[in-house]
């Protein structure tokens, strides 16, 4: 999504002539220049490349997360924000966020020496949006991409269903429609906001780019501000990154080279 | 051309009625998996490629192998191949259709299929797949046919066709290399990150292709009055004994890499391939199968007498055919998705509707081989005739 400063202004004056302005809009066409602008005066924002000035990232505090109700509150709040299918079984089943235990969730790395009270802890999964994302390495088709803010995100309309980003994934994020989605939905809590799927084409995760566009958190987030924060990386003093000072984390395959942004406190 | 596959015997026309037959099953069962998901297969989120794509890459490498013909006649002029070529390039063509057939099948929308090429992204290995497979098998198919229209009236191949045919060399190597990418180069799967992989796969794909190519040339001698000559077979054989040798010394790589460092993650799948692992062991079974068709296929090739007589040639052959198969078709594919990025194991097995379209998509293979081999028979019997 390249654009020049002429047509950047152009698109943004016009959505705020139809009442689409504000932070939200420029996040949406040219994440991260707001910030710029704010920061540097005009004088060098704009030509300047702006994919440094935000990168999306989550905290998950996993004892806050034990929390009675916590888990499950962020898994629903996901699902129904998503239309995400259940087909009821493990074998076709679309993940976004779910939970897994200490054991699994850092296979390989477990330190088996760590408390027993860690190993029950409810680790919640999701796409770790790499800053070196394998799955979108492999795409043929461009259909998964990283934003310049850090979110890897999907064109479910381009998608030809090859799977190999899931092959591609060290951390199962990616789940793959085997059968029709829209067969499988709760139509009680549907939303008619975002799209479903079709069947043949992956998803996962998608940061809640939709949100982030109007200004609002992830919907995990907003569900338990309490044990999940999310802020912008880039930044040495947001949100996250104060709580990354001050407790010590940890990320998932580290080691596999693909920089998560997603961090768990224990 | 083409008319010469028409007329044949009774047992021929059976043959491909035979064939049909299984290719309708197989297309109906398309037709379901079309209208309902892949979910109709084995296949799910932890094993999300499975008998199709292994095909594929089983395919892709004896697509490659007419290039062990092909550089012994082209580049040394070893004339006992001039009978033959025709023959192992018809089987590259024939493999090549089924590779793609095999992706179309496996892809969630394959009529968003040109997708790869509206949008091509040089940094995905599937992109680059796609180009050598259709290039590999154009340059087959311009040089398979016009071979075979220079032999029927007498003539040598035209001189144009010779950069195709010394084109077609590093193409060869190139598909397979290619397909080995595909799996090398995907952190955190590691029964695949490996930089054998690549030179395996050529490995095995000279000693199976080839292989199959014997077996072939031993039934259309058979079944018509064409000879390939028995030092030709001979030197195939000995090619095959070569390259499963080659192959078994590279897999005995893997195991000393993964053994030796002790890394639990290069330990797994192997574990899981011959022993098992965790109680799960679906796949045990048939890589103790593989191992002896793997050592009796290089031992008998390797005694001159036993490979000299052609019932136990066939079926050395058909052991090393086999034991790559397991290996490549089945193991490789699906024993790199275990265990699964949680270190959790989830087993795989092919669903009917699965192993019809498979058994079609080699039937397809097998009727384009037969039409075209059919073809290049003919031509030889009139050319004895006459």
């Amino acid at each position: 999504m390249s654009m020049n400063r002429r047509e950047f202004i152009k698109i943004a004056g016009l959505s705020t002539l139809f009442g689409l302005g504000g932070k939200g809009a420029f996040e949406l066409l040219r994440p991260g220049t707001l910030d710029a602008a704010v920061h540097h005066g005009e004088e060098h924002a704009p030509e300047e490349p702006a994919e440094a000035a935000i990168r999306w990232g989550m905290v998950i505090d996993v004892e806050k997360c034990s929390e009675p109700g916590v888990v499950d509150k962020c898994i629903k709040a996901c699902h129904s924000t998503h239309n995400i299918p259940d087909f009821g079984n493990s074998k076709n089943q679309v993940k976004w966020l779910w939970r897994d235990d200490y054991e699994h969730t850092f296979a390989g790395n477990e330190n088996e020496y760590m408390d027993d009270h860690v190993k029950e802890l409810p680790f919640l999964c999701l796409c770790n949006h790499c800053d070196e994302p394998p799955c979108v390495r492999v795409c043929p088709t461009k259909a998964t991409f990283k934003r310049p803010d850090g979110v890897v995100a999907m064109d479910y309309h381009r998608c030809i269903g090859c799977r190999f980003c899931m092959a591609a994934c060290p951390y199962g994020s990616r789940s793959f429609n085997w059968f029709d989605p829209r067969k499988a939905l709760n139509e009680k809590e549907f939303n008619m906001e975002f799209p479903t799927r079709m069947r043949g084409v992956v998803e996962k995760c998608n940061f809640c780019v939709e949100r982030l566009a109007q200004d609002k958190l992830p919907a995990c987030v907003e569900a338990a501000p309490q044990a999940l924060f999310f802020g912008n990386l880039a930044d040495p003093d947001s949100n996250v990154r104060q709580i990354l000072r001050k407790r010590s984390s940890m990320r998932r395959k580290l080691e596999l080279g693909t920089k998560p942004s997603v961090f768990y406190l224990v | 051309m083409i008319e010469k596959a028409l007329k044949g015997e009774p047992r021929y026309y059976m043959w491909i009625v035979f064939l049909l037959g299984i290719i309708g099953v197989g297309f109906g069962c398309w037709l379901y998996q079309i209208n309902v998901g892949l979910g109709i297969t084995g296949m799910g989120r932890d094993i999300s490629w499975g008998v199709y794509i292994a095909q594929f890459t089983y395919l892709v490498g004896v697509a490659a192998s007419a290039v062990m013909i092909v550089i012994p006649l082209y580049l040394h002029n070893y004339r006992k191949y001039a009978k033959i070529i025709v023959f192992g390039e018809f089987l590259a063509i024939a493999a090549v259709t089924m590779c793609m057939l095999f992706i179309v099948v496996d892809i969630g929308q394959p009529q968003r299929m040109l997708n790869v090429l509206l949008h091509p992204t040089p940094n995905s290995i599937l992109f680059w797949d796609m180009c050598v497979l259709v290039g590999y098998l154009t340059i087959n198919i311009i040089v398979g046919y016009n071979c075979l229209l220079a032999e029927a009236s007498h003539r040598p191949h035209p001189g144009w066709l010779t950069p195709f045919i010394y084109l077609s060399i590093p193409w060869a190597v190139s598909i397979h290399t290619v397909t080995a990418f595909l799996y090398a180069g995907l952190p955190g799967r590691h029964l695949w990150l490996t930089a054998v992989m690549a030179p395996r796969f050529l490995a095995s794909a000279f000693a199976s292709g080839p292989a199959l190519l014997i077996i072939v040339l031993l039934i259309i001698s058979r079944v018509s009055k064409f000879d390939p000559g028995r030092d030709a077979l001979q030197t195939i054989a000995k090619t095959v004994c070569y390259a499963m040798i080659i192959n078994l010394f590279l897999v005995g790589m893997e195991f000393f890499t993964a053994f030796y460092s002790n890394i639990p993650g290069h330990m797994h799948p192997l574990q899981y391939l011959f022993v098992g692992l965790h109680g799960h062991g679906k796949l045990v079974a048939w890589m103790w199968a593989a191992a002896p068709f793997a050592a009796i296929g290089v031992l008998l090739l390797l005694i001159p007498p036993a490979r000299r007589h052609h019932g136990i040639l066939a079926f050395a052959c058909a052991s090393v055919f086999i034991a790559c198969w397991i290996d490549k078709g089945v193991a490789l594919v699906i024993g790199g998705f275990i265990p699964n990025p949680f270190d959790r194991i989830v087993e795989y097995s092919a669903t009917f509707p699965e192993i019809s379209i498979t058994l079609a998509i080699w039937g397809i293979g097998a009727l384009i081989l037969t039409v075209l081999h059919k073809v290049a028979v003919t031509i030889r019997e009139e050319e004895a005739a006459t």
